[in-house]
């Protein structure tokens, strides 16, 4: 599945561009007649790791939730500008979400397991697409990539909600890569974890990487420096009233970290605001 | 900086107290109550439990010159209407709940809605009783007749339409309990945590999908609690089956067959009952108030082991 559509892709795009999974480009993003977010303009490349940061409520879920069309679920949501993924605006009328979100698969903030078993929890997705294969290879496959198999292999019968925060977390991991996406959406997966499960969960992100491309919610500067490979900054203008969302600066983690351009930016990496 | 708060005064003290003690008494005297109640009937029926023992569950005469008395034709009709209402109003509910806790239509619409079918509990029995005549047997008359024609080789179907009868008491039934079970459905319905729903839709799921693979489920034993009490409900509805069921003692699983109920026998023969027949009775609204507590126990205790199970897995 991921090697037909890698060549389709590189087939209809050129240069530089060709590692670009997704291109986000939010002009306005409203709720209803509330503008929560504009002008955010970002690249996902392939194989590496994206993060938003920036204070709370400065619209990073916002954004990250259009890239799946998560958004279409809040009534009054509406969307000017474009989310290319393989080629298409997924906001086409002619793009099913349904099948999107099949392809860019999300990890949330609150672990969100549900009241099934560990296995069914993992196959839940295989079962929707209608998979057809090895069920039992495919949920081991998963909970591997996850790095949770050694922990749950005795009991997959067990409740999902029988594991503990972090594991939880990982569960939902293995649930969103069992049907193999290509992009991760991570909201704030580690802010309902201990630090030795936010640790685990990091160091699972820079090994999935190499499958997927993610693109990482955080609160958590530190966490960025640690996995982003590119990072953008998001904060709230509230120059014409409301308190709208933009992006300040998009860089590399290194550069926006020791060299920020924007005053903003330095001004939130040391604590200045925010 | 002045202080605002000081002691309770003696008179907040004994308001206190009072009030203490008046929601006491309540509460006791409210227990006291449903015992008083069960000890008269009980009293009342006390020749009839002696005369007629554990056979006025299993026979079927209804005879007040021979006195004979039987209800268990009525406690297959009280079974039988409760449970076909039930199956009709839990599909509806649970139907008319999950179109109002999910945002198919505006806000407003879906407010209006809830509130139409909450009204639908305002109407009293008796009313339903004769819509139920006056409407819903003749609207019925011509499928059941068709039902009965055709497919009569089916017990369901096997008897023809007498007008009174199982069906439209079933179906009056069915609306009178569909207030309490899309009322309760849709509270467990909204209940459901969204990161649940959020969780099936992002893994690509539909919104039916996720509706009834994920929040359905989740919601179950709330959804269960609603079909129990309105089982609850439906067992000890009297009026409108009085004038519905056709008050014939006869067992049959013909939904078009005339039939009868515990509450509709009570209702029906009080009048004119005296001497061993009013012991018959009382001893009939003891097996009524058996059958409801026995219900709403299991009732409670699957949704207690459910909820049990619920906790341990946290
Ligand atoms: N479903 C929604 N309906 C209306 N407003 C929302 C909704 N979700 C978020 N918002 C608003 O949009 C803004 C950005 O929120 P969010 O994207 O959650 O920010 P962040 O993730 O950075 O904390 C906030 O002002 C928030 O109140
Ligand atoms: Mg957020």
């Amino acid at each position: 599945m991921s090697t037909a559509t890698q060549s389709e892709t590189s087939a209809g795009e050129t240069g530089a561009q060709q590692d670009v999974v997704i291109d986000a480009k939010i002009d306005e993003l409203h709720y209803g007649k509330f503008k929560a977010v504009r002008d955010v303009h970002i690249p996902f490349t392939r194989n590496s790791i994206t993060a938003f940061i920036g204070p709370s409520g400065c619209g990073k879920s916002s954004a990250l939730r259009c890239l799946n069309r998560m958004n279409d679920l809040v009534r009054g949501f509406r969307l000017s500008g474009h989310v290319h993924f393989r080629g298409t605006d997924i906001y086409d009328p002619k793009v099913d979400p349904v099948a999107v979100r099949r392809h860019i698969g999300m990890v949330f903030q609150q672990p969100n397991p549900f009241a099934m078993s560990i296995y069914n929890n993992v196959a839940f997705g295989l079962r929707l697409n209608g998979f057809r294969g090895n069920m039992g290879e495919h949920v081991e496959r998963a909970l591997r990539h996850a790095a949770l198999w050694d922990e749950v292999k005795d009991k997959l019968r067990a409740s999902g909600l029988s594991l503990s925060g972090g594991q939880q977390q990982r569960l939902c991991i293995a649930r969103a890569v069992a049907t193999e996406p290509e992009v991760l959406l991570m909201d704030e997966p580690c802010s309902a974890l201990d630090p030795i499960a936010t640790l685990k969960i990091e160091e699972l992100m820079r090994h999935l990487k190499e499958s997927y491309t993610i693109a990482i919610v955080t609160h958590n500067l530190q966490q960025a420096k640690r996995v982003a490979d590119k990072t953008g900054f998001l904060y709230v203008d509230t120059s014409e009233g409301g308190r709208t969302g933009y992006l300040v600066e998009y860089g590399h983690t290194d550069q926006l970290f020791t060299d920020p351009r924007e005053e903003f930016t330095k001004q939130y990496i040391h604590g200045d605001v925010g | 900086m002045v202080s605002h708060s000081r002691p309770p005064s003696r008179l907040d003290v004994a308001w206190d107290r009072g009030f203490r003690f008046l929601t006491w008494f309540m509460a006791w005297a409210t227990i006291a109550l449903v015992l008083f109640i069960v000890y008269k009937v009980t009293e009342s029926a006390f020749p009839a439990l002696q005369r007629y023992g554990f056979s006025f569950m299993t026979t079927s005469h209804w005879d007040s010159n021979r006195e004979k008395f039987g209800v268990l034709p009525e406690i297959w009709g009280t079974l039988y209407s409760s449970g076909l209402a039930l199956l009709f109003a839990t599909i509806f509910g649970v139907g008319v709940a999950i179109f109002v806790s999910e945002d198919f239509v505006a806000p407003a619409w879906r407010t209006l809605l809830k509130n139409v079918v909450e009204l639908l509990a305002a109407i009293p029995s008796v009313v339903y009783g004769l819509w139920g005549i006056y409407v819903v047997i003749p609207l019925i008359r011509p499928m059941a007749d068709w039902l009965h024609n055709n497919l009569g080789d089916f017990p369901l179907f096997g008897t023809p339409f007498a007008g009174p009868g199982m069906l439209p008491a079933a179906i009056v039934l069915a609306i009178m309990v569909l207030p309490t079970i899309a009322a309760v459905s849709r509270d467990a319905l909204v209940n459901v945590p969204p990161r649940l729903r959020e969780g099936a839709i992002g893994l690509g799921a539909t919104r039916w999908e996720a509706i009834f693979k994920i929040v359905l489920p989740a919601a179950s034993t709330g959804i269960f609690g609603a079909i129990v009490l309105g089982f609850g409900r439906a067992l000890g509805e009297t009026m409108a089956l009085a004038m519905l069921v056709g008050n014939s003692g006869v067992i049959s699983v013909s939904v078009l067959s005339p039939a009868n109920t515990l509450s509709a026998l009570l209702a029906n023969h009080f009048p004119e009952a005296q001497g061993i027949e009013v012991g018959a009775l009382m001893y009939a609204a003891l097996v009524l108030m058996g059958i409801t507590l026995l219900v709403n126990v299991i009732g409670e205790l699957i949704l207690w082991r459910a909820s049990a199970g619920m906790k341990g897995a946290h």
